[in-house]
């Protein structure tokens, strides 16, 4: 029994990193209604970044957090200018494309790269046994860090101009360019914050799984998983969507094989997406 | 004008059958026998795009599908090629209705989102099936091959069917644009409401349509992996090739017949050629996603597209 519990607690804490990847995901389908398919490859981008800073540079793993981010960012900001701001409001067939075409082009290169062997970011962070089973440091403080961005992130867009700028672009943009709001710029920075928020997610799990340039398409997936279970477009559902499906993923490895896991997880996508589309928790409200 | 289009898929087919054929041409037929799945598996996925305006991202769950099907009958129940290819794809149509009924509630980017979770969570069910040998596959044994006269007559049988199936689509894809069902099609790709005002039931055309679009790729998934003697989860549902499919149909110009087959055929020819060039083959990802992204932002109705606003009167003589 304590072992389902143990096991359910550390799918809780890796669950909260997928929900920071997936609020990366939710803001740019919020702000832009715009399903973003570099996602994934900008996690893997993010997971080689700290493996760089990491290993070659030598920063602390958590440290080398800020200049992830910082350039997801800024990658974030020239995917914008490049490839996206012409296809907003056009079908959904072509933000799909637009970004997918950038997808290819970062795995491409990725690839040429790092080829697709495994890496991963080898370094020990002692961790907390309770009742013989031991949470990883590494896990506790993945998701400590996750919920301290995603608040961090919250205050941002409910106190701060530039955050209420972008949450007034996506509620009406023809509204918020009649204000004096540079809807274009906004749009820019709320996609960089996107991109950033995928690469410190991509970072983070690099220092909790070994990594290949591929696996950021399985972490697309799941973000897909949980912006579906908390509604597209909604980064605190996001969250929760996060804990949750790592609540599933810890409560039923101990009775299934782990090859079973993504059955169940895109099955309920599939029913849930159809049941509610506005995913389980409340309505779609953009933020 | 009909007849033009008639005749232009009979050549296109001969064209295809005998040209390799003549000369016993085998390098030829391997690059053909791709083209002529390229062609099948953009012109159905044009049905769903084209036609009626749903984007099928997961479209290659049909070809994977209908592969496993093909193989398993083939392989493992010891049916006749000619038989197993039509069950899977008769097998594979009735699949995609019963999906169909449930995502095709979803609309634009929704319906697009569900498509992909629909072909992962395929995969990840059938790595886990042990009838169909979990991730690890199915295998074929030169047994299969014997009934068709060994391997080497094998191939070229394979290569006609395929042909075949090339064939019925191309023709499938005409005749469905020409016909009231089409009309239906159109109808709802342009406003789904109204068209349902208007007295077309989109709940039925849209399980229909889906239906149909996967048929001849299930068929020509049979053939692909009874060809391929293996085959296995991650190879049957690569989410790349789905997208592959739709680049193909992007290039060419989405919505029109010759548009489908001849983007299909380019783009199969462009990345043969960035495959085997030493300079690009590290980097033919780079420069397809490059031309994606060119065509989407520049040219967003491919070829066809072009050609019909350079020149209007060929918009009447292709469709």
């Amino acid at each position: 029994m304590f072992g389902v519990l143990a096991s359910m607690v550390d799918g809780v804490l890796v669950g909260a990193v997928y929900g920071l990847a997936a609020i990366g995901l939710t803001l740019i389908w919020g702000v832009m209604d715009i399903i973003n398919l570099t996602h994934g490859a900008m996690v893997a981008l993010g997971m080689f970044g700290l493996y760089l800073l990491f290993g070659h540079l030598g920063l602390p793993p958590y440290a080398a957090l800020f200049p992830v981010a910082a350039g997801g960012f800024v990658l974030g900001v020239v995917v914008y200018w490049i490839a996206v701001h012409r296809v907003i409001n056009r079908p959904p067939l072509m933000s799909l494309l637009a970004t997918f075409a950038v997808n290819m082009v970062v795995i491409g290169i990725g690839t040429a790269v790092w080829s697709t062997s495994p890496y991963n970011v080898a370094f020990a962070v002692p961790g907390i046994t309770w009742h013989g089973f031991t949470f990883t440091g590494a896990h506790i403080l993945a998701a400590v860090v996750a919920v301290l961005i995603a608040a961090a992130l919250y205050l941002f867009m409910r106190h701060t101009r530039l955050g209420k700028a972008i949450r007034a672009v996506a509620s009406n943009r023809q509204a918020a360019e009649l204000m004096g709001i540079p809807s274009h710029q906004v749009l820019a920075i709320a996609f960089g914050l996107g991109i950033g928020l995928a690469a410190v997610a991509g970072g983070l799990i690099a220092t909790l799984f070994p990594f290949t340039v591929l696996s950021g398409d399985d972490y697309q997936l799941k973000s897909f998983v949980v912006t579906v279970l908390g509604g597209l477009g909604n980064p605190a559902g996001a969250l929760l969507g996060g804990v949750l499906l790592g609540l599933i993923e810890g409560g039923v490895t101990p009775f299934i094989a782990v090859s079973w896991t993504p059955v169940i997880e895109f099955a309920l996508f599939v029913v849930i997406l159809i049941a509610f589309p506005q995913g389980l928790f409340g309505r779609r409200t953009a933020r | 004008m009909r007849h033009a289009m008639f005749w232009l898929i009979v050549a296109t087919t001969a064209v295809f059958a005998l040209l390799p054929a003549i000369g016993g041409d085998v390098g030829l037929r391997e690059s053909l026998f791709l083209a002529a799945i390229a062609i099948i598996l953009a012109s159905n996925l044009n049905l769903m795009i084209g036609y009626t305006g749903y984007v099928n991202f997961g479209n290659i769950v049909f070809f994977g599908l209908g592969g496993y099907f093909g193989v398993w009958l083939s392989a493992v129940k010891g049916w006749p090629l000619l038989a197993a290819v039509p069950a899977a794809g008769v097998a594979v149509s009735a699949v995609a209705l019963l999906f169909g009924l449930g995502i095709l509630r979803l609309r634009g980017a929704y319906f697009a989102l569900a498509t992909i979770g629909i072909n992962e969570a395929v995969q990840a069910l059938v790595s886990n099936l042990d009838v169909w040998g979990g991730s690890t596959g199915i295998y074929l044994s030169l047994a299969s091959y014997q009934s068709l006269g060994g391997a080497r007559q094998a191939l070229w049988i394979v290569y006609f069917l395929v042909v075949a199936v090339m064939a019925a689509s191309l023709f499938l894809s005409w005749r469905i644009r020409n016909s009231k069902f089409g009309l239906g099609l159109f109808a709802i790709r342009e406003d789904e409401d109204a068209a349902a005002v208007l007295g077309v039931r989109p709940a039925t055309y849209k399980a229909a349509i889906y239906s149909i679009s996967g048929f001849l790729p299930a068929a020509a998934g049979a053939l692909f992996f009874f060809k391929n003697g293996v085959i296995q989860p991650d190879q049957a549902f690569d989410l790349t090739l789905s997208t592959e499919a739709i680049v193909m149909l992007m290039l060419g110009g989405q919505g029109s017949v010759v548009g489908a087959a001849l983007g299909a055929f380019l783009y199969e020819q462009f990345r043969g050629y960035l495959l085997t060039s030493p300079m690009f083959s590290d980097f033919h990802l780079v420069v397809a996603g490059l031309l994606l992204l060119l065509i989407v932002l520049f040219v967003p109705g491919g070829l066809m597209g072009w050609l019909t606003q350079r020149w209007p009167w060929m918009r009447g003589k292709l469709q």
